[in-house]
């Protein structure tokens, strides 16, 4: 009697613990973790406050030109957009103006490979309104919209691409002012951007 | 000061000058070479267009320490090559020019738009020229200009 009192606890223990383990599993791979996701939309919003700050989203514009300044203003000299690397036309090229760093002493900003964002990464409308949370996120994360990129290579974007970088070097204004900078350090940009990426890169709902 | 060597029509030259000085202002006052003009100074009319290592700069607001050793092409030296000539003699056969003032950085602008796009179309003109301003307005001679180079260059 004793012996089938015995195997019978040891199967249910066996079997309890095969259960938990199969919910567990079950849960990790089909279930999100709702704290983990509640902390990637968070970190999404400091992402978002970044993207829309003027020295980022003046290049990420819906219309056929760049913008300028903390207004948004249209760029001057009747730049356009150009072809589909948004460089520019031959004769109003980004490169005949913004060269490979910053101008101070002319008040001209300058980066690597200056150009605009493609219209596939557009954050505004066409009448230069900035696109929602959701709506930039959805972009942001839709492959075929973003050059292909996963969540790492978000990541590697945010944290190593020169012109990301710019924004936060962004160098003097015409009159010798510096120019305002996005609202969180570069450091904490990557690491929302991480803790975004790890969560899943989740999207705030709505449109 | 330091020393810079500049390649400015196939030509070396050497300037002494303070980093931040312009390369417009390198090219009328210290090399004396007077065809790029001054307008806006804040690269927003185009007269002051010349050719670095091939695209039309605005001269007026890249400072020398920027240049480094890539090509310059002025207006002096743009007919040395087909596209250039062709552009000029077009200017000179549609009697484009009023004032004169802006059509050095015109030409510049045209002959950058020519090499790229030789058989442009009124929107790539417009576009392409849309950054060189001309008091006089001489747009629509320029456009005529820019047509009859087009069609002189094989």
């Amino acid at each position: 009697m004793r012996r089938i009192r015995l195997i019978l606890f040891v199967s249910a223990a066996v079997l309890t613990l095969t259960l938990y383990i199969v919910e567990v599993r079950f849960a990790r791979a089909d279930v999100p973790d709702t704290t983990t996701t509640a902390q990637g939309l968070r970190a999404w919003e400091q992402v978002y406050s970044v993207l829309t700050h003027p020295r980022c989203i003046n290049c990420h514009t819906a219309t056929d030109y760049p913008q300028q300044g903390d207004d948004r203003r249209r760029h001057v000299a009747n730049v356009v957009r150009g072809g589909a690397e948004g460089k520019g036309v031959p004769g109003l090229n980004c490169a005949g103006c913004h060269q490979e760093s910053n101008a101070d002493s002319t008040g001209v900003p300058g980066g690597h490979n200056w150009h605009l964002a493609p219209l596939s990464m557009r954050w505004q409308d066409i009448n230069d309104r900035p696109l929602s949370s959701a709506a930039v996120c959805r972009a942001v994360t839709d492959r075929s919209k973003n050059h292909n990129l996963d969540g790492p290579a978000l990541l590697k974007h945010h944290e190593e691409e020169a012109l990301v970088k710019w924004a936060w070097n962004p160098g003097r204004r015409p009159d010798g002012t510096m120019r305002t900078l996005p609202p969180i350090t570069h450091e904490q940009f990557v690491a929302a951007t991480r803790q975004w990426v790890e969560a899943g890169t989740p999207c705030p709902a709505g449109r | 000061m330091p020393t810079y060597q500049l390649n400015i029509n196939g030509e070396r030259r050497e300037v002494t000058v303070d980093s931040s000085t312009p390369l417009l202002w390198v090219l009328r006052e210290d090399l004396k070479m007077t065809g790029t003009k001054f307008g806006c100074g804040i690269s927003a009319c185009g007269a002051c267009t010349v050719h670095l290592a091939g695209i039309a700069t605005r001269s007026c607001i890249v400072p020398i320490s920027h240049v480094g050793d890539r090509p310059i092409v002025t207006i002096e030296g743009i007919g040395q090559d087909a596209v250039g000539r062709a552009v000029q003699d077009a200017w000179v056969e549609k009697d484009v020019v009023q004032c004169g003032y802006c059509q050095s950085g015109q030409i510049m602008a045209a002959v950058a738009l020519l090499k790229h796009t030789p058989k442009p179309t009124e929107k790539n003109i417009e576009e392409s020229m849309g950054g060189n301003i001309c008091r006089c307005a001489t747009y629509p001679r320029i456009r005529e200009a820019i047509k009859s180079a087009a069609a002189q260059i094989k």
